[in-house]
C-alpha cells in the first residue's frame, strides 16, 4: 500500500511539471509583451520599461523565467497583480470560497445522486426509478446559466427561501443557492452512473452466493453490492472534485461568487498574465491530487488495483 | 453409507421422512414474449445423508429447480405449481423470512463458477466469517473458527489465507473457500450446482473427493448438478435426468447408466466424455466401425504426411515483476519439442499453467519464443517479414475456449465470418457472401443465421460460427485453445464430430490445446502431456492412454470422472 502511495506521488511531479510548462510557455510566449498589457497600450517611459524587465525578469530566458516562477509559486511570492494588490492575496481570498462552494456542491451530488441511484437500481422499472430517471434527464438538458437564472429568481427572489446572491465575505449559507445549481447537474451523472453499476452488480454471481449463505438484504445490498457498485461513481466523483476547484466561471457569474472562476475569468480578459498563470498552476496541483486522491480511494474499495 | 450416521433430530418420527421433496414443481419465467414455463411437473426426492445428481444439458432446468428449492430463483422466475417440501414444510408458502433462516443454515450452496461466486472486495477469512454470524454460528474467537472451516475444506495455511482475496487464489482454492462457505453453518441439505466444472480434471477429483468425505462426516444431503452423467454415476446414488424442463428418467445411478430407457438419457450416456474414453477404446479392440467419426485418420491425407509444424527446443521465459523473488524469471514454456504431420491431430494435455496455451500462442505468433524455433512448412516463423506473416495468418488459423468472448457482440455472422475474408482482400463482395452461405452449410447451421447476432446464438451455435470463421481462409492448420472446453457434453460432441468431419474433408490438421483427457481420446492422433512448462510424455494417443509411462499422466488418466466405474458391453 506505501508503495502504492509512494509511487503514485512521485507520478504527480512530472505531471505538474509539464502542464504547468505548457501553461507558462503558452501565456508568456503567445500573447505579445506582458508590459504592453499592463500600461494598457499606452506609451510609457524607457525607464519603467526597464525597472518593470528587470521586476518581472524578462529579460531572462525562458527557463530560467519559469524556474522563477517555479520557485516563487512554492513560496507563495507572487507578485502584485496590476491593480498593485499582491496576486498571492488575492488567490487566498478567491480559493476558500471557491472551495467553499465545491465541497457543498460536491456534498449534494454524492450524498442524493447515491442515494437516489441506488434506490433507483434496487426497484428497477418501479415508480421512483421512472421518475428520477426522467427529472436527471430534464436536468441533463438545461443548460447551466438557464436552470442558475431560473433558481436565482423563483428560489432566492420569489420564495426568498435562500439569498439570490452572494456577499462578499461568501459564508456556507450564502453558498447554498449556488452550490445547488452546480451540484444538480452532475447529481443527474451520479445518479445515472450508480443505478447502471448497481444494475450491473444485483446480477453478479457473488451476490447470489452471498443471498445463499443467509445473509439479510440489507446486509446484501450494503456489503457485496454497494461497494462493488461505487467504484465508477468515485472516479467520477473525483474528476468532477478537480472540476468544481478550478471555479465554475457561469454559476459563480450568475451569483456574483467572488471565487476562483470570477477571478481567472477578469484575469484573462485583462490580460493580465502572471495572474492566469498562477491561478491555473494552483489548478493544476490541485487536480492532480484531486486524482490522487481518487486513486487511493480506488485502491481502498478494490483490493486487485493495489498491484495494478 | 453415510446414511447411517444421520440422526434423526424430530422426536416422534421414527421412519426416516425425505429431507427434501420436490413435488410436480412447475417453475415459470416472465419473459418479454409472455410467460415461458422453465420447469414442469418435476419431482425428487432426497433422503437425509443422501446424494442425489440432476444430470441435463444447459437449459434444461437442472439449476433452475436446484435454485428454487433455497429461494434463489432470478426475478422474472417464481414458482407457478407444485410444492416444494423441505423436512415436510412447505417452501413455497414460507415468507421471505423463513428461506433467510434456512439459507446457510439449514440448506447450504456451492455455486458452479469460482472465479465470480467470491466478491473480489473482501477478504476471504471475511466472506466466511459474515456466513457464520448471519447465521448466529460465530464463536468468540471467530477467526480462529474461520481458519477451523477454511482447514476443513482442505485449504492449506488457513489462517493466512484467510487474510488474502479472492484474485490471490487459484481456481481450486476459490473453490475450497466456497465449499467452506457451503458447509460452514453444517447444513442438513447442500446444493452444489457444477461445483468443479470449471476446474481442472485433477484439481475436481481432489475437490469432490473431498466434498464427499466432508458431507458424509456431516451427514449432509447432496443436490449434485452436472451435466456429465459420469460424474453423476461416480458420485451420486441416485440420477435424475432432465430435460426441457422436465424429468425424463430417473433412479438409482448405475441403473440408469447400464440400462438408459428414455432416448434423451441414451444420448447422454453416449456422448457423455468421460465414459467416451471406454467406449472408444472397445471400439476399436473390437474393431468394428473402422468409418467412426471419432477417428478422423483418413488414409489419403496421412499417406502424404509430412511435418507442417515443427517445433524445437521452444522455451518461454516471462520475467516477473515486483521485488520478492527479485530476478526470479518465470519459465512458463521449457524446452518444448514436437512435430504435428499434415492432415493429423496432435493434442497438448495439461493442467492449467502447465504451458499448453503458452505453446498456442506462440505456434499463432501472437507471442515470441524467447529460444527455440516453429518451423512451418520448411520456414522459420521467427524470420518472417510483415508480409510473409500475414501469409502466415491465412494459413493457420485459431479456435478459441469462449464462444462468448471470441465473437464480436457487435458483428451480425455474415460479418464476422466475411471480416477475414475482406481483410485478406480475397473475391469481390458476391464470392465472398457465396463463401459465407457454403461456410455456414459445412458447419450446419442454416444460411438465415448470416443477419443474427451472436447473443441471438446458443453456445454450440456460436463455436460453430468460430470454426466457420475460422475456415474460411481455408487454412491448413486449425489451433484449438481448448476449444469444446466450456460446451455441454451433447454440444462438445457435436462440435468435435464437426471437427472430425471437417478434418477428413478439408485435410485440415489440429493442435488440440485441452485439459480434458477424455476429448484428447475422441479427436486427437498424438498426445503431448505437459507438466510446468516440460513435455513429459509424448507418443500416439493408443499409447498414451493404454500404457502411460509417467505418474503425471496416469494421475490425469484417473482423474476422469466415471473413469473408475465398471461399464456393461451393451454401453461400451
Amino acid at each position: 500500500m506505501l508503495r502504492f502511495i509512494i509511487r503514485r506521488v512521485l507520478q504527480v511531479i512530472p505531471v505538474f511539471i509539464g502542464s504547468t510548462l505548457l501553461v507558462y510557455f503558452l501565456v508568456f510566449s503567445m500573447s505579445g509583451s506582458p508590459i504592453d498589457a499592463l500600461s494598457g497600450g499606452k506609451p510609457i517611459s524607457p525607464a519603467v520599461v526597464a525597472q518593470l524587465t528587470a521586476q518581472y525578469h524578462l529579460d531572462q530566458p525562458f527557463i530560467a523565467q519559469y524556474g522563477i516562477f517555479i520557485k516563487n509559486l512554492f513560496t507563495f511570492n507572487l507578485g502584485p497583480s496590476f491593480s498593485g494588490q499582491p496576486i498571492a492575496s488575492i488567490i487566498a481570498r478567491a480559493f476558500p470560497v471557491t472551495a467553499r462552494l465545491a465541497v457543498m456542491a460536491l456534498a449534494i451530488e454524492a450524498i442524493f445522486g447515491v442515494t437516489a441511484g441506488v434506490i433507483a437500481g434496487l426497484r428497477k422499472g418501479k415508480l421512483f426509478d421512472g421518475t428520477v430517471l426522467l427529472a436527471s434527464l430534464v436536468v441533463i438538458a438545461i443548460p447551466t446559466f438557464v436552470l442558475g437564472f431560473l433558481l436565482q429568481f423563483v428560489v432566492g427572489v420569489k420564495l426568498e427561501w435562500a439569498k439570490p446572491t452572494v456577499s462578499s465575505g461568501a459564508n456556507w449559507g450564502d453558498l447554498i443557492l449556488p452550490a445547488v445549481v452546480l451540484g444538480l447537474v452532475s447529481f443527474a451523472y451520479v445518479l445515472r452512473l450508480t443505478r447502471t453499476s448497481i444494475l450491473e452488480n444485483m446480477n453478479a454471481d457473488y451476490v447470489r452466493t452471498a443471498t445463499a449463505k443467509g445473509l439479510s438484504r440489507p446486509r446484501v445490498v450494503m456489503v457485496h453490492i454497494l461497494r462493488n457498485s461505487l467504484i465508477p461513481v468515485v472516479t467520477f466523483l473525483g474528476a468532477d472534485l478537480g472540476g468544481l476547484m478550478g471555479g465554475a466561471i457561469v454559476t459563480e457569474g450568475i451569483f456574483n461568487v467572488p471565487g476562483v472562476g470570477n477571478t481567472l475569468y477578469r484575469a484573462v480578459l485583462s490580460g493580465e498574465g502572471p495572474m492566469v498563470v498562477s491561478i491555473v498552476s494552483i489548478l493544476v496541483l490541485v487536480f492532480v491530487l484531486a486524482n490522487l486522491l481518487v486513486d487511493l480511494l480506488y485502491a481502498w474499495l478494490d483490493p486487485r488495483i493495489r498491484y495494478a | 453409507m453415510s446414511k447411517d450416521r444421520v440422526q434423526i433430530t424430530e422426536e416422534d418420527s421414527s421412519v426416516p421422512r425425505p429431507l427434501l421433496e420436490l413435488r410436480d414443481l412447475a417453475i415459470t419465467f416472465d419473459t418479454a414474449s409472455g410467460e415461458v414455463p422453465a420447469v414442469r411437473n418435476a419431482n425428487l426426492t432426497i433422503m437425509p445423508g443422501e446424494t442425489v445428481a440432476i444430470v441435463g444439458e444447459s437449459g434444461s432446468g437442472k439449476s433452475t429447480t436446484a435454485l428454487a428449492a433455497i429461494g434463489l430463483l432470478p426475478e422474472n422466475g417464481r414458482v407457478s405449481g407444485g410444492r416444494i417440501l423441505f423436512d415436510g414444510e412447505d417452501l413455497t408458502k414460507a415468507d421471505n423470512k423463513r428461506i433467510i433462516e434456512l439459507r446457510g443454515r439449514s440448506i447450504g450452496m456451492v455455486p458452479q463458477d469460482p472465479m465470480s461466486n467470491l466478491n473480489p472486495v473482501w477478504k476471504i477469512g471475511y466472506q466466511v466469517k459474515e456466513t457464520l454470524r448471519a447465521n448466529n454460528l460465530a464463536r468468540k474467537d471467530v477467526d480462529v473458527q474461520v481458519a477451523e472451516v477454511l482447514a476443513d475444506a482442505g485449504l492449506p495455511d488457513a489462517a493466512q489465507r484467510a487474510k488474502q482475496y479472492p484474485h490471490e487464489f487459484s481456481g481450486g482454492m476459490r473453490q475450497r473457500a466456497l465449499i467452506a462457505i457451503g458447509l460452514s453453518c453444517s447444513p442438513r441439505l447442500l446444493i452444489a450446482d457444477e461445483p468443479t466444472s470449471a476446474l481442472d480434471v485433477t484439481v475436481q477429483r481432489q475437490i469432490l473427493d473431498h466434498l464427499a468425505t466432508m458431507t458424509a462426516e456431516l451427514g449432509t444431503a447432496v443436490l449434485l448438478i452436472t451435466h456429465d452423467l459420469g460424474l453423476a454415476a461416480e458420485r451420486a446414488e441416485k440420477v435424475v435426468v432432465m430435460y426441457k424442463g422436465r424429468v425424463v428418467e430417473s433412479g438409482p445411478a448405475l441403473e440408469i447408466l447400464r440400462n438408459p430407457r428414455h432416448p434423451y438419457t441414451q444420448r447422454l450416456v453416449a456422448s457423455a466424455p468421460s465414459l467416451a474414453s471406454q467406449r472408444i477404446k472397445s471400439a476399436k479392440t473390437s474393431s468394428v466401425e473402422s468409418a467412426d467419426v471419432l477417428l478422423p485418420k483418413s488414409e489419403a491425407t496421412v499417406s502424404k504426411s509430412d511435418d507442417v509444424i515443427e517445433v524445437r527446443n521452444l522455451t518461454k521465459v516471462y520475467k516477473l515483476r515486483g521485488g520478492k523473488g527479485a530476478g526470479a524469471d518465470f519459465k512458463a514454456v521449457d524446452d518444448v519439442s514436437f512435430d504435428i504431420k499434415r492432415g493429423s491431430t496432435l493434442a497438448v494435455v495439461g493442467e492449467s499453467g502447465s504451458g499448453k496455451s503458452t505453446v498456442a500462442k506462440m505456434v499463432l505468433n501472437l507471442e515470441k519464443p524467447t529460444s527455440g524455433k516453429i518451423i512451418f512448412d520448411g520456414t522459420d516463423l521467427t524470420a518472417l517479414d510483415k508480409k510473409a506473416l500475414f501469409d502466415f495468418r491465412r494459413r493457420v488459423q485459431p479456435i478459441f475456449q469462449d464462444p462468448y468472448g471470441s465473437l464480436d457482440p457487435m458483428y451480425n455472422i455474415y460479418r464476422t465470418i466475411e471480416e477475414p475474408l475482406r481483410v485478406h482482400n480475397i473475391g469481390d463482395k458476391k464470392s465472398r457472401e457465396a463463401k459465407v452461405r457454403e461456410l455456414l452449410d459445412q458447419v450446419a447451421l442454416p444460411a438465415s443465421s448470416m443477419r443474427r447476432f451472436p447473443n441471438e446464438l446458443s453456445g454450440g451455435q456460436r463455436q460453430r460460427v468460430a470454426v466457420a470463421r475460422a475456415l474460411a481462409l481455408d487454412p491448413e492448420i486449425v489451433i484449438c485453445d481448448e476449444a469444446v472446453s466450456a460446451l455441454d457434453v451433447l454440444v462438445q460432441a457435436q462440435i468435435l464430430n464437426l471437427l472430425a468431419d471437417l478434418q477428413a474433408e478439408l485435410g485440415l490438421t489440429y493442435l488440440f490445446i485441452t485439459h480434458d483427457l477424455a476429448v484428447v481420446r475422441q479427436i486427437a492422433d498424438h498426445v503431448c502431456v505437459m507438466e510446468k512448462g516440460k513435455v513429459v510424455e509424448a507418443g500416439t494417443t493408443d499409447q498414451v492412454f493404454n500404457d502411460p509411462a509417467q505418474a503425471y499422466t496416469r494421475a490425469l488418466l484417473d482423474a476422469i470422472p466415471g473413469s473408475r466405474l465398471e461399464l456393461p458391453p451393451e454401453v461400451a
